[in-house]
This record gives C-alpha cells, sequence and structure tokens, in this order.
C-alpha cells in the first residue's frame, strides 16, 4: 500500500516536472520579451543583463509610432487580413460544403496542395503579373496573394465541420421543397456557426502573420506590420527596446486572440494541422 | 406537393454529386487564378533565361541542368535535409512527451497547454527578432544563462558550425505545439479497455505507454511527421530574419537561395526551375501525406 502511494507521488510529480519544462521555454521568452521593450537602452544592454524594468517605461513603444509609419502598416495589416479572411469565407465556405456533400475527394486534395506548396513559388510569377497590371504599390497584390493562406484553410476546416453534420435536417428541408442553396444557408449554415468561428480566427491570424508575401509585394506605403517590424532591425540594430516594442506590437493581437480563444483554436488546428504560408 | 418536388425526390440520390458543384465553383475560380496560373507560368519561366528587362530567350532544360552543377544550389539541398530531419524528430519526440503529459488531468491543464501553443501562432517575425537579440555573442540572455550555470558560451548564429543546430533549436521551440495537439487528438480518441487489463496484469507506466500508447497513436505521429516534414522544408521566416543565410552561406537552405535568386538577382528563369524541383520534393512528401490519411480513414 505504502509502495503504491509513494509511486502515485512520484508519477505526480514527474508530471508536473514535465510540465514545468515543457511549458517554460514559451513562458520565459514572451515575458523576456516584454521585459525588453519595458526597459529603457542602458538596461537593455546592461551585463549581468537586467530581468525587471525598473521602472517600467513606454518610451519605447512612443519611439516606435514616432520614428516608423507604424499608424499606417497597423492599417495596412488590418485592410489585408480582414479583407483576405473575409473573402475566404465568402468563397471558401460555400466550396466546402459542395466538396463535404458531394464526397470530392480530388478537391480536397487540391487544397491540401496549397496547404503544401511554399508561398515563394506563388511569388515570382504573381509579381510579374501585378507588376504588368501597374499593381505594385497598392494592397490589392497582397489581399490577393493572402487568399493562398485563407482559402485553404478556411475550406480544409470547414470541410471538416460540414462532413460531421448529420445531414437530416438539411434532407428534410429539401423534401419540404427548399432548394440545396437555401438548404445550405438556412440549415446548414447556422449549425455550423462554431466552425466558421474556428476558420475566422485561424484564416486571420496566418494572413496577420504572413511575411513572404509583403516582403516581396508591399511597397513603402503598403507595408504590412510584420515587413515593418523586420525593416526596424535593419535600420536599427543596436536599440533592443523599440525592437522588442515594435516585435510585441506585432504579435500582441495574436496572443490576445489564442489566449481568449483557445478551445476554438485548438480544435481548428487538431482537425488538419493548419499553418499559413 | 407537386409534381416538379416528386420528381426531384426521386432523383434526389443520383443528382445530389453533380448539384452541390456549384457550391465549388467561385473558389474555384480563385484557386486557378492565383495557384494554377503561378504553376503553369512557373514552368513556362523555367525554360526561358528570364531577367527583369531584356529579352527572355527560350533554353530548353539548360535552367535545370545548370542546377546540378551550382555548388550553391548542391549546399542549399544538403542543408535543407539536414535542418528538416533534425527539424522532425526533436518536436516529434518533445511533442509526444507533451502530448502524453497534456492528456492527464491536472490543475490548470487548460492555462498551460494553452501558454504552451502560444510560439505556434506568434508572427514568426516578431519572435524571430527576440531571439536574434538573446542570440547576441555579448549581451544576449542565453549566454548569460549558460555562464551563470557554469557553462561555455556559444557563438549562436554568428558561427557556421552553430547556426543550423540553433535555428533548429528555434524551429522546435515554434513547432513542437502543433505535433503536441495532432497527438493529443489521437490520445483522446483511445480505448480505455487495453489499459485496465493491463493494469491487472500489473503492468507499469513505461511498459503501458511502450506496449499500448505508442503503437495506437502511431498514425498521429505519423501525420505529425509528415506535417512537420513539409513544413520544416518551407521554412523562410525564421531563418531569414535571423542570419539572412548567413554567415557566409552557413544557412542557406533552398527556399532562402530561391528567394535570394529570384528577388536579389532577379534571375527569375533560374529560380522557377529552383521552384519546380523545391516542389517536386515537397510533393513527393505530401502525397507520402495523403497515402496516409486514407489509410488513416479506412479504420
Amino acid at each position: 500500500m505504502n509502495r503504491h502511494l509513494l509511486r502515485r507521488f512520484l508519477g505526480r510529480l514527474g508530471l508536473y516536472v514535465s510540465v514545468i519544462l515543457l511549458v517554460s521555454p514559451a513562458v520565459l521568452f514572451f515575458l523576456w520579451m516584454l521585459s525588453l521593450s519595458l526597459k529603457n537602452e542602458l538596461d537593455n544592454t546592461a551585463w549581468p543583463p537586467v530581468f525587471i524594468p525598473n521602472p517600467p517605461t513606454l518610451a519605447n513603444f512612443i519611439d516606435v509610432f514616432e520614428k516608423n509609419d507604424f499608424l499606417t502598416y497597423t492599417i495596412n495589416s488590418v485592410i489585408v487580413s480582414f479583407s483576405a479572411t473575409g473573402l475566404a469565407l465568402l468563397f471558401g465556405v460555400p466550396a466546402a460544403y459542395g466538396i463535404a456533400k458531394s464526397k470530392a475527394t480530388k478537391a480536397a486534395a487540391l487544397i491540401l496542395i496549397a496547404r503544401v506548396t511554399p508561398g515563394l513559388s506563388y511569388l515570382i510569377p504573381l509579381f510579374l503579373l501585378f507588376q504588368w497590371l501597374g499593381l505594385i504599390g497598392t494592397l490589392v497584390p497582397l489581399v490577393i496573394t493572402h487568399l493562398v493562406i485563407t482559402v485553404p484553410i478556411v475550406v480544409w476546416v470547414m470541410i471538416g465541420f460540414f462532413e460531421g453534420l448529420p445531414g437530416e435536417l438539411e434532407e428534410a428541408a429539401l423534401v419540404d421543397g427548399a432548394t440545396i442553396w437555401q438548404a445550405f444557408l438556412y440549415v446548414a449554415m447556422p449549425l455550423a456557426r462554431p466552425g466558421i468561428t474556428v476558420a475566422t480566427i485561424l484564416a486571420f491570424i496566418f494572413s496577420w502573420n504572413n511575411f513572404i508575401f509583403g516582403v516581396v509585394l508591399a511597397g513603402r506605403a503598403t507595408r504590412t506590420l510584420p515587413v515593418a517590424v523586420y525593416n526596424v532591425l535593419t535600420f536599427e540594430q543596436i536599440s533592443w527596446g523599440p525592437l522588442a516594442a515594435a516585435a510585441l506590437i506585432v504579435t500582441a493581437p495574436v496572443l490576445l486572440l489564442t489566449l481568449l480563444m483557445q478551445k476554438e483554436i485548438v480544435a481548428g488546428l487538431t482537425t488538419g494541422g493548419v499553418k499559413g504560408g | 406537393m407537386s409534381a416538379s418536388a416528386t420528381a426531384t425526390i426521386a432523383s434526389a440520390p443520383r443528382a445530389y454529386g453533380r448539384r452541390y458543384w456549384v457550391f465549388a465553383l467561385p473558389a474555384a475560380l480563385i484557386v486557378l487564378a492565383v495557384i494554377l496560373f503561378p504553376w503553369i507560368f512557373t514552368l513556362f519561366m523555367s525554360v526561358h533565361e528570364w531577367k527583369v528587362t531584356g529579352d527572355t530567350p527560350f533554353v530548353g532544360f539548360a535552367n535545370y541542368a545548370k542546377m546540378l552543377t551550382d555548388q550553391r544550389f548542391i549546399g542549399a539541398v544538403w542543408r535543407t535535409l539536414i535542418f528538416t530531419a533534425a527539424s522532425v524528430i526533436a518536436p516529434l519526440i518533445l511533442g509526444v512527451w507533451a502530448a502524453v503529459c497534456f492528456a492527464t488531468k491536472f490543475k490548470a491543464r487548460g492555462l498551460a497547454r494553452t501558454l504552451f501553443v502560444l510560439p505556434m501562432m506568434a508572427t514568426p517575425v516578431a519572435i524571430s527578432l527576440v531571439w536574434t537579440m538573446m542570440f547576441h555573442p555579448q549581451l544576449g540572455v542565453l549566454n548569460y544563462i549558460l555562464t551563470s550555470l557554469g557553462l561555455p558560451p556559444s557563438t549562436w548564429v554568428y558561427d557556421g558550425a552553430t547556426v543550423i543546430p540553433t535555428l533548429v533549436m528555434v524551429e522546435t521551440w515554434q513547432w513542437t505545439p502543433l505535433v503536441m495537439l495532432i497527438v493529443l487528438g489521437g490520445l483522446a480518441s483511445l480505448p480505455t479497455d487495453p489499459y485496465e487489463a493491463a493494469i491487472l496484469d500489473g503492468a507499469n507506466t513505461w511498459q503501458m505507454f511502450r506496449h499500448i500508447t505508442l503503437p495506437l497513436v502511431m498514425p498521429f505521429i505519423m501525420v505529425a511527421a509528415v506535417i512537420r516534414i513539409i513544413d520544416a522544408l518551407k521554412t523562410f521566416d525564421t531563418i531569414y530574419v535571423i542570419t539572412l543565410g548567413g554567415p557566409g552561406s552557413a544557412s542557406e537552405t533552398i527556399n532562402i537561395l530561391l528567394y535570394q535568386t529570384a528577388f536579389a538577382y532577379y534571375d527569375l528563369g533560374y529560380g522557377s526551375a529552383m521552384v519546380v524541383v523545391f516542389f517536386v520534393l515537397i510533393l513527393l512528401v505530401s502525397m507520402l501525406l495523403l497515402r496516409l490519411r486514407q489509410r488513416e480513414d479506412l479504420r
């Protein structure tokens, strides 16, 4: 009996030690990021490092917005990610419904290929195309290329949700004389609302995070936040405070969204190993 | 009920497949424009000498032949394979360990899991910048930690010998959560009977993990492995921001070389040929993913 209790105790201890070992790299990393962004330059380059900002300062954040046009870049990012997510829902949700209902596995495979292709391989031809069309320097190329990320995420997540719906309700509606469009709009869509939430969050996050399309296609005035923050690095190599502050500004919305919607995000990610670009 | 409605019901099973295609049409057009057109155009460019300005003469397979003798490309292929192998194995081991932990109930499990998932959701450019600051050889916090523990400081990304292992560490930190989530999904679907039988037979925790859990979640681990292979092959943001392929070309992977060729040297023809080869490489791996998924569906 004693041995049994000891083993249980050791098992619990092992579990907690494991969890701490696994979670601490993530937690310590983000705490250090926060610490860097709240310290003045003297403390940031001190040796041994200063861990807790004393006193914390918001000067770095003010500096980022004063020296760079971060407000424009934030607006750019918001426009691009919202448009790309909205369009992806508009086109992707019905497509997923069609694929799920007609069991078109080949179409699903095509979506998977989009997930597999490296983002760069779209960029060479699209870069030329946008140049010919004179669209470089506007946000249009960014919205269009971000569809490469958002449409597959929406379709992939929604196929799973529509396949999981019972189907009898729609059939009942069809028997009552509804068109398939009505059955989709008034029966299937309301049932799939949790799936749409998941798809929206994931598509938005991975569009927001995207760097590669912006770095090639964005002009000076059309930079999205990830591109803008990278440029802070190239021009201000040594000032760590503003750099960390800029990095935090870019990723804070995503981190908050993840913390608030963790259940939905975990549900979406486990269905298909979604990742953008 | 009208006659036409009755007719619809009668022919419903056959007509369903055809009519639902309409739903996918708009998305199919987008896929055609944004995904299919680039492919075809890339193939076209890859058999031409294509600089941004000037003529674009047809050169046949010259761009492809060039790759075979291009030491820089061959080096990039090797580095990509080494980076990928390490960036698959480490997250798989840690991810399975994490999944087993998070499958057990404990206090604040939800919070711990969310915190654990943060690295994969955070903006890659942002975390890369912070890693870059942490890797600083004189002022970086990582060397402070190492020296405080009595270990020698590392050169991290500032030396050809340590740059790939360091980038693998970043990749592992970032993507272990994805492996964990996929395997956790597998663990959640496990039956409980084998465990009850094993406990009656006096099996210990390790034996149960080794002989029951591991074989049962193997399909999920395989799916995670293939997804990881694809993503590791494609890694761009972290390497681009942290090292830009350096020092020298010590961390120049195919994707980074591809970017440089097309958008720094503007050699679009050669870049396109590289894209084709790179894509074929990734496609071969993803075929494996599809087959694994199908086999899983059969169960």
